[in-house]
């Protein structure tokens, strides 16, 4: 176990979101042994991994990828970069990775460069799910070969070991398809012998920037120390502080269980973690495990097409309508499939100002707790299986509920206030997720196979060939 | 007396826990608090169904966390994050029920 203690940088929740210059310069002058940045989530939804594109700003990403790496070649420290282009398939990978290139021939850069996608064939998933090696989180429905087929993009989130296979070979920058968000800051700490439980635990606290802070900030720099037997975390921005109870609190965040967080081919265990408040806006970990798991498994993630969207957007105040507004929405629906037997697709009406944020589970609804509102935004949703058909939905459930003549009206010039016209817009494709399974895998060094895993040399802006 | 989850509670928040659950989170403002209603049982799974308006065994877990003096709740998305008809992408804005809760002690 090595005695010196190991700095981690984690500029930002997600590369793109941003953070102020002075705390990332506060940053390099600690010194770090890593540069290291989640730049994806699964939070923003299906679409993004199922259309290949980021969910995250170009232009911002670029903004920050190139403190990162003018920082990191400062230095002469790893810059490592998990769930590149927001996803982490093949083409968020490419996306990220000619950002990267933008920058070093502006900069006029040369590096080493390991890229790492995460693509998982369908045939090794298909081979598993025959061999009865697919297992569906909870209450995800289990895997069928369907599914698999229409899958666009299929992921794995990758541990610590493929980014430490690169960095055993000295790379300068490592670009990474879809990660488990700790593995990036994890990985050189364990690399260099530094325990394998806090160095996870430290990496799922970095991952979020300074989230865990307080005040919190999804846009600013927090640097993690690493030691024998805890670390410690400080925010950078001297607006910022980190406490026993902002700490403890970010343990819970956005997952099931906070004394059992399991990862690829792992579970941290944090049932006897402690937590050291210095009082100077810095905290101390400690006693948190890590046991691994037989055989290693990774979670897949994937999405499928399922359709086209097409939205309508419109205002009510009429008092009659708004207090019939459910079931007149519902007789609009029915008439709209009752004039076209052949209309495919689905319509939803998102009805704000009622329960358009909680849909049926709005505990408001059986209350029956005072007035109606004096007027509701709605969303006309219409989903089907060609844009056109999208298209129709939309415009035929729009113009019917404009003119439809509900029992009591008295204003029968048109139920609803548009705000633009056109009323109606395209959303384009609409995805779902179609695999959120956990996989067996054999070896976690090399997994995925693929071809195009590769070391790039960057000399002066321009990929050595 | 009349205890408001709202005032003993200083963070009451939602989000996903992966695209297929909904997790809830409670955050006591003082210990005493936090193991009164822990050793009550006061968040409890029946309590979140009815809340919530699903089956208690779409309820996978309420766990006391005690470094935190907090209770986290954690259920199934009754939509997937993203597939038609969810209302709430990020889950972030579905807490508004817990704000609601009292009880009488």
């Amino acid at each position: 176990m090595p005695k010196d203690e190991f700095r981690v940088l984690s500029p930002t929740a997600i590369l793109g979101y941003g953070f102020p210059e002075d705390s990332f310069k506060a940053g390099l002058n600690r010194k770090p042994q890593v540069i290291a940045v989640d730049a994806g989530s699964s939070d923003p939804g299906p679409y993004y991994l199922g259309s290949g594109k980021s969910f995250t700003d170009r232009a911002f990403v670029k903004r920050d990828l190139r403190f990162m790496l003018l920082g990191g070649i400062q230095l002469g420290v790893p810059v490592i970069v998990g769930s590149a282009g927001g996803s982490g398939a093949e083409p968020h990978l490419e996306w990220c990775r000619d950002i990267i290139l933008e920058i070093a021939k502006e900069e006029n850069l040369s590096f080493t460069m390991a890229v790492i996608p995460s693509d998982v064939s369908k045939e090794t998933v298909r081979q598993a799910l025959r061999n009865g090696n697919i297992e569906s989180l909870p209450y995800v429905p289990p895997l069928t070969e369907e599914a698999l087929d229409q899958t666009t993009h299929i992921v794995a989130q990758l541990g610590v070991e493929p980014l430490i296979g690169a960095l055993k070979q000295g790379v300068d920058v490592v670009l990474a398809g879809r990660c488990y968000d700790p593995a990036n800051f994890a990985a050189l700490p364990i690399l260099r012998g530094y325990d394998e439980a806090l160095a996870i635990h430290m990496g799922k606290i970095l991952e979020c920037g300074a989230i865990a802070a307080t005040p919190g900030s999804g846009s600013d720099c927090v640097l993690g120390t690493l030691g024998e037997d805890s670390f410690t975390l400080e925010a950078l921005n001297p607006a910022r502080r980190f406490t026993k109870e902002s700490t403890a609190a970010h343990t819970l965040y956005e997952k099931s269980d906070p004394y059992h967080l399991p990862g690829p081919g792992g579970i941290l265990d944090l049932r006897n973690c402690a937590f050291q408040d210095h009082r100077d806006g810095r905290v101390t970990v400690s006693g948190s495990r890590h046991t691994t798991t037989h055989p290693y498994k990774v979670k897949l993630e994937g999405a499928r097409l399922i359709g086209f969207r097409t939205v309508s957007f419109a205002g009510i105040r009429d008092p009659i309508l708004i207090a019939h507004i459910d079931s007149v929405l519902e007789k609009v629906r029915a008439q709209v499939f009752s004039m076209n037997k052949n209309q495919r697709g689905q319509v939803y009406f998102h009805v704000y100002g009622k329960n358009g944020v909680m849909g049926k589970a709005e505990i408001r609804l059986s209350q029956k707790a005072g007035a109606d509102p004096y007027e509701l935004g709605l969303i006309i949703e219409a989903v089907a299986p060609t844009k056109e058909e999208a298209d129709t939905l939309a415009g035929i459930t729009r113009s019917t509920l404009l003119h439809y003549g509900y029992e009591g009206r008295i204003a029968t010039a048109g139920n609803l206030a548009f705000p633009f016209s056109p009323s109606d817009t395209s959303m384009g494709a609409v995805y779902e997720f179609s695999l959120y399974h956990l996989m067996g895998i054999d070896d976690p060094v090399t997994f995925p196979q693929s071809p195009k895993r590769r070391i790039e040399k960057i000399y002066r802006g321009r990929v050595e060939q | 007396m009349t205890v408001r989850l709202m005032d003993v509670a200083r963070i009451i928040r939602s989000k996903n826990s992966g695209p297929f659950e909904l997790t809830l989170d409670v955050i006591f403002k003082d210990r005493p608090t936090f193991i009164l209603f822990r050793d009550k049982e006061l968040i409890n799974t029946a309590l979140i169904a009815r809340l919530y308006g699903v089956d208690e065994k779409d309820v996978s877990s309420v766990i006391w966390f005690d470094p935190a003096d907090a209770v986290k709740a954690t259920l199934r998305r009754p939509i997937p994050s993203g597939a038609p008809g969810d209302t709430d992408i990020y889950g972030a804005q579905q807490h508004g029920p817990l704000l609601e809760l009292q009880w009488e002690l």
